[in-house]
């Protein structure tokens, strides 16, 4: 990629915070070429490479699945490596760190909370008994796979949560993808638990008022805020009729 | 499995990591927000609606129904009410276009999609809507 | 410093998670430790996409899948590892069933199986086009399961502790802030992945910098069959993104500018409208990437801003096919070349995949170092020989990620000794060296613009073809970028996330591997699978029917000696594709 003469450039405007010498994030301006094929994340490791070596990012697969480069665009909880630069040509465009996240350094923030959310869920398949010898699998048919299947696509890149009003307010909230993929082994015929202790909370799913931007933002189509209505009904049936604990 | 916690030595930046303020205006940052907090508020009207059901019943069992009537025929009274119908239809629509969120139906495997489950939640509603309008106006 | 950690994994993508479980299993004693450059759900694994393969049954036996692989790997595999590594894929692959992996199904509950490329029958396992997400996200989550396994998340190992021929731990930088700090270990279980990203057009990750294997390099472990390097046939051309094989195993077709099925004339049989198994499109991935050339030579493939494509045709199979079986495909193509494969012609071109080479280890996953094992593509075991096939990578990771956790934790459990005073000083001199590297920083070139000269250096002399005289050259090259990436800028003085610290030291590896990579091809004078020499092109078994090993030399430079290949009960023979 050379900038020749006649390649238009865009502004990227980016959050930076060095701890220790700013009190708080202050945005930085930088030119990078608009090009079409660039996406957001493109912009970025262009200014690292080639116009400010300190700037600091999370990416790694740049295909959308290992869910590194989720940050705010525009104000808007966007992967960065699959949203074009042209979309919000002719610029600026402001990239910050995803918001309900402590920032650690310009646009990395700690996400360790949400993997201790994610542990609290066991998200590991809950069986009863003795395993069985490795010589056959479950037998699970193609509509069993589709009950939990859309749930299972969560990349962890956290965009619900930075979307999400209740826990950017209370950071207790156990949030949208830590549900999401407890519901993902719920429902899955071949698991013996329904994590009833972990999600029948006020921090749980009833801390949820389904304002839905959760689903809006996640790019997967995973669905969080339906996993958590979900839910909602099958805590508040398992409360009025005991029997219909599986 | 634990996360290796820093300690010792060096300290730990955790300290220096920047947490926003709480932002106080958080609902006016997106539409969706906005759209989300208004309909937060026509339970509001919702319940308002039920105060005044509850006022009519009362009126009819104590025998003060003229008294009642004057006071609903007042201009803000009837502003008041057509702002609460208004209000309650679109909590009553809103709430039944999401319930596929919350009931997920499957026949044959196959996920019953969303636009019938909404349109079965409307036909049931204005069919009931129908019966009592039936029942209340007969006479 | 901290307690003596008996088995510590660097790296959590699928055969680091794998070695993790198999430690926690076999003796929860034992004290485990995942160190990690990123979160592990991050890794590279998550990247695959097509499949597993596994012998399932339906006619299908243990010796076809050996023979699939064996020849695929153009004989240079060493059979004794296929056989055990085929006997034992299957019980992972239900292990990972076990564990929740969403494998895709049949209509009566039992797992599917597509074919694959270079495999003579249908034995590969598929979680749609995610397998490799859906495998790491279920090993990931398992591993929660065992809250005594000790994770260093977004730490980078910047040296192995290696004393008297013995490994003794690591030294770690936590990129957070900065701290360095030596990690006691009996042993070390090296689980980076590969080194793709030494070269310009890739399907890998940011974080596939070969890091472990000059981590073991540096400390004396040999490298094996480093010129292998496999460029799969069907990567975006911008972006490298991998177009999954299974595409094709779908029914997909490979036509050139002028709409032409080309395979047909590069000896892999002749064009069928439905897929035929080890033919055409099913032919292995070095064959077709070698066509990719033959056709941009005789001026048949399309020319883009980069560079010559051909296409990839899967119009014909309906939107409905493409929906179901390989979804990711068309989300790609959406979301980063702006076109559906539905209604358009994927353009495509070889892009660097894969490193067949790796770390030299026993089956065991043991290297030369005692207390030092590796794993998955840092590892050469070796069982892909002069080329993988595809579908072999994601049971290879769990294959000798279990087998390396469980030889790691019983060398652990037999060596109890404490640690020597060399950890200690060797720590020192590592905290103080990356203190120089980051304060100091050179007044050298970019750190991208030595990286880029490293990347075409490579592509152009260890290529799909490669020639000795050019490949001379490349080795001058890369000996002075190695000099002069010790001066490189660093424009971060900053201890918090430093990414560009990190972005040196990852540079610092893919040099020395770049090196090893050169100095093994310029040592082959024959051509085997992916290691295609103009100047030598017929496979010369009398004399090079073995591995490169190379070692560091103790200027630095690589050296480069040969190894005997192991055969079993598969006498060397022709590879033969498209013809029975």
């Amino acid at each position: 990629m050379t900038d020749s003469a006649e390649t238009p450039v865009i502004r990227m405007e980016v959050a930076r915070y060095r701890p220790g010498e700013d009190a708080e994030p202050v945005f930085q301006a930088y030119d990078v070429p608009l090009m079409d094929d660039w996406a957001v994340l493109d912009g970025l490791t262009h200014i690292k490479d080639r116009l400010d070596g300190s700037l600091s990012f999370r990416w790694s697969c740049r295909m959308g699945v290992c869910g590194s480069c989720g940050m705010t665009v525009n104000g808007e909880a966007r992967l960065t490596c699959g949203t074009f630069l042209t979309e919000y040509a002719p610029g600026p465009v402001r990239i910050e760190p995803l918001k309900g996240f402590p920032v650690i350094r310009d646009l990395v923030v700690d996400i360790d909370d949400f993997l201790a959310k994610l542990s609290s869920v066991r998200p590991w398949l809950v069986r009863e008994g003795e395993e069985p010898p490795l010589t056959a699998e479950y037998a699970q048919t193609p509509e069993q796979l589709e009950a939990y299947k859309q749930y299972s696509m969560c990349i962890n890149c956290l965009l619900c949560y930075s979307a999400c009003p209740v826990y950017v307010l209370d950071p207790d909230f156990l949030g949208p993808a830590a549900i999401a993929l407890a519901q993902r082994y719920n429902l899955d015929s071949r698991d013996m638990d329904d994590r009833f202790d972990v999600l029948n909370l006020e921090d749980a799913v009833w801390g949820c008022t389904f304002v839905g931007e959760c689903t809006k933002v996640c790019p997967k189509h995973v669905d969080p805020a339906e996993a958590i209505q979900r839910y909602k009904v099958s805590a508040a049936l398992r409360s009025v009729l005991p029997w219909s604990r599986r | 499995m634990t996360r290796e916690m820093t300690g010792g030595m060096t300290g730990d930046t955790r300290a220096d990591a920047y947490r926003p303020r709480r932002d106080r205006l958080w609902f006016t940052r997106s539409r969706g927000y906005t759209v989300f907090v208004l309909r937060e508020l026509t339970s509001v009207f919702v319940a308002w609606s039920i105060v005044f059901l509850l006022m009519l019943v009362d009126a009819v069992l104590g025998g003060s129904l003229p008294e009642f009537a004057a006071l609903a025929a007042r201009p803000w009274m009837i502003a008041l009410n057509v702002v609460a119908l208004a209000a309650t239809v679109f909590h009553a629509v809103t709430f039944l276009n999401l319930a596929p969120k919350a009931t997920v139906v499957r026949l044959d495997g196959r996920r019953v999609p969303a636009w019938m489950i909404q349109g079965g939640n409307h036909t049931a509603w204005a069919l009931v809507s129908l019966l009592i309008a039936y029942v209340v106006l007969r006479s | 410093m901290t307690d003596m950690i008996d088995v510590l994994i660097v790296g959590g993508g699928g055969a680091g998670l794998r070695a993790a479980v198999a430690v926690a299993e076999t003796d929860p004693a034992l004290k485990v430790a995942v160190v990690s450059k990123v979160y592990p759900m991050r890794s590279h694994t998550v990247s695959a996409e097509g499949g597993a393969a596994a012998v399932i049954g339906l006619g299908d036996t243990l010796d076809e899948h050996c023979y699939d692989t064996i020849s695929g790997g153009d004989w240079l595999c060493d059979q004794d590892a296929v056989e055990a590594f085929v006997a034992e894929a299957p019980r992972e692959l239900i292990q990972l069933e076990h564990w929740g992996c969403p494998w895709s199904r049949e209509r009566d509950g039992r797992v599917a199986v597509r074919p694959f490329g270079g495999m003579k029958k249908m034995r590969t396992w598929y979680a749609a086009d995610k397998t490799g997400f859906h495998l790491l996200h279920t090993l990931f989550q398992t591993t929660l399961k065992y809250q005594d396994i000790i994770r260093y998340d977004e730490w980078y190992v910047t040296k192995l502790v290696v004393d008297d021929g013995r490994v003794h731990g690591v030294v770690a930088v936590e990129i957070r802030t900065g701290r360095v700090e030596t990690i006691p270990a009996r042993t070390v279980v090296l689980a980076t992945g590969g080194c793709g990203r030494a070269f310009p057009f890739t399907t890998n990750a940011a974080i596939k910098t070969g890091d472990g294997m000059a981590l073991a390099y540096r400390e004396g472990a040999p490298l094996k069959d480093m010129e292998f390097v496999q460029y799969h046939p069907t990567g975006l051309p911008f972006t490298g993104i991998l177009i999954t094989e299974a595409a094709r195993a779908e029914g997909g077709w490979l036509i050139n500018k002028d709409g032409y099925r080309y395979l047909q004339d590069y000896d892999l049989g002749t064009p069928t409208p439905e897929p035929t198994l080890r033919s055409m499109e099913l032919g292995p991935r070095d064959r077709l990437s070698q066509a990719f050339v033959h056709e941009q030579r005789r001026g048949r493939t399309a020319d883009t801003p980069y560079g010559p494509v051909v296409y990839l045709d899967l119009r014909h199979l309906g939107e409905e096919k493409i929906e179901h079986r390989i979804p990711f495909v068309r989300e790609l193509c959406r979301s980063y070349q702006n076109l559906d494969p539905v209604s358009d012609l994927i353009p495509v071109r070889p892009v660097v995949h894969y490193m067949m080479g790796g770390v030299h280890t026993d089956l065991d996953g043991a290297t030369t170092v005692a207390g030092l094992y590796a794993a998955g593509e840092t590892a050469c075991v070796s069982i892909n020989g002069a080329n993988r096939l595809g579908s072999n990578s994601l049971p290879e990771i769990l294959v000798f990620g279990r087998r390396a956790g469980i030889a790691a934790a019983e060398f652990a459990r037999s060596h109890r000794e404490a640690e020597p005073a060399a950890v200690h000083s060797q720590g020192e001199d590592e905290r103080r060296r990356l203190a120089r590297a980051r304060e100091g920083g050179g007044n050298g070139g970019r750190i991208a613009d030595l990286r880029e000269e490293m990347q075409h250096t490579l592509e152009g002399a260890a290529g799909i073809y490669r020639s000795g005289d050019v490949l001379a050259k490349a080795a001058d090259t890369l000996a002075g970028l190695r000099e002069r990436a010790e001066e490189a800028r660093v424009e971060d003085g900053s201890t918090t996330f430093n990414t560009e610290l990190i972005n040196l030291l990852e540079l610092h590896a893919m040099l020395e591997v770049a090196q090893t990579i050169v100095a093994c091809a310029l040592n082959r004078r024959e051509s085997r699978g992916a290691h295609q020499r103009t100047d030598h092109t017929d496979r010369d078994d009398a004399a090079y029917l073995a591995h490169s090993l190379v070692h560091r030399a103790p200027d630095g430079t690589p050296s480069v000696g040969l190894l005997p290949v192991t055969i079993t009960r598969w006498a060397p023979g022709e590879r033969v594709y498209g013809r029975d």
